[in-house]
């Protein structure tokens, strides 16, 4: 019996690492579109560039690692059965991912504001090279804020399950696999943030 | 500060935890102040080894691939190759254009 749940952990932690990957690559193939565009409009990228809001930026960066730690946390203290401990932590998570978003909202309304979407009169005026940046701007930080959006309603259900005692020191894969997706979210945004907002 | 074993599962302890959060807020603060130096091109090789320094962190720590087995590590750098390769690949096709 032992032996099959082991098993059964050890398959449901490959599982969860094969999606990481297809994750990395899906992302991968943003950031490999980031870079051709960079090389082909470097003048172009670095005006747009410096429109971005390092201080948004910043800010977010602090909040996904903090609610990484958390995350991380979460799994020490369900393997040690501090279950109160496992709820406080992951209600800090969820807070932290709200939190996030909420910036993300007031850092794109400005940017709206501002006239940089897609086809706005601005970029149809400009050169290609500025709506380019922020057409892939848009399209990653959204595509980011979607998993972000997942892994808040994912950590509410595990939260959840926590509570009702179906998640607990001797079954916890389902906690540990969804703070292993937090953590990619974690991931992708370390690789967003100096792309978007500091190298250019 | 030492980590426990417990049937298989590595149990990493919060103080281990917090210190990797530490070092991840301070590459953090070390990439934005990179970022403001006049370093030209630097600048993009700088601030990427720093994300992948980040990276290595939480992948190591916070994901725990560092008490994890021979077939999650192989599968990581298989990813990671090919991800390497598709970029790689892509920029000697624009390179010599």
């Amino acid at each position: 019996m032992i032996r099959k749940m082991e098993k059964e952990y050890a398959g449901a932690k490959l599982g969860i690492w094969l999606f990481l990957f297809t994750e990395i690559l899906l992302f991968g193939g943003l950031f490999l579109l980031y870079a051709t565009y960079l090389s082909s409009y470097p003048r172009e990228f670095a005006i747009a560039g410096r429109e971005m809001h390092l201080g948004f930026g910043t800010a977010n960066t602090i909040l996904l690692i903090t609610s990484s730690l958390f995350a991380a946390m979460s799994v020490t203290a369900v393997q040690q059965g501090e279950i109160r401990k496992v709820l406080n932590l992951l209600g800090a998570t969820i807070i932290c991912a709200m939190i996030f978003l909420v910036n993300k909202y007031f850092e794109w309304s400005s940017e709206i504001g501002h006239g940089f979407y897609p086809d706005s009169p601005r970029f149809s005026a400009g050169p290609i090279g500025e709506a380019l940046f922020f057409s892939l701007y848009y399209l990653t930080t959204g595509l980011h804020g979607f998993h972000v959006l997942a892994g808040v309603g994912l950590l509410t259900v595990v939260a959840l399950k926590v509570r009702r005692g179906a998640i607990h020191a001797g079954d916890y894969v389902l906690l540990e696999n969804s703070a292993l997706y937090w953590h990619l979210v974690d991931l992708i945004w370390i690789f967003i943030f100096p792309l978007y907002y500091l190298v250019l | 500060m030492a980590d426990i074993e417990k049937d298989s599962h590595h149990i990493i302890r919060y103080p281990k935890l917090v210190m990797v959060w530490v070092f991840l807020l301070l590459l953090t603060g070390l990439t934005v102040w990179v970022s403001r130096l006049d370093l030209g091109v630097l600048h993009v090789w700088g601030s990427l080894a720093i994300a992948v320094m980040k990276a290595f962190l939480v992948i190591a720590f916070f994901m725990h691939m560092r008490y994890e087995g021979r077939l999650l590590r192989g599968l990581l750098l298989l990813t990671l190759v090919t991800l390497a390769i598709f970029i790689g690949f892509t920029f000697f096709d624009l390179s010599y254009r």
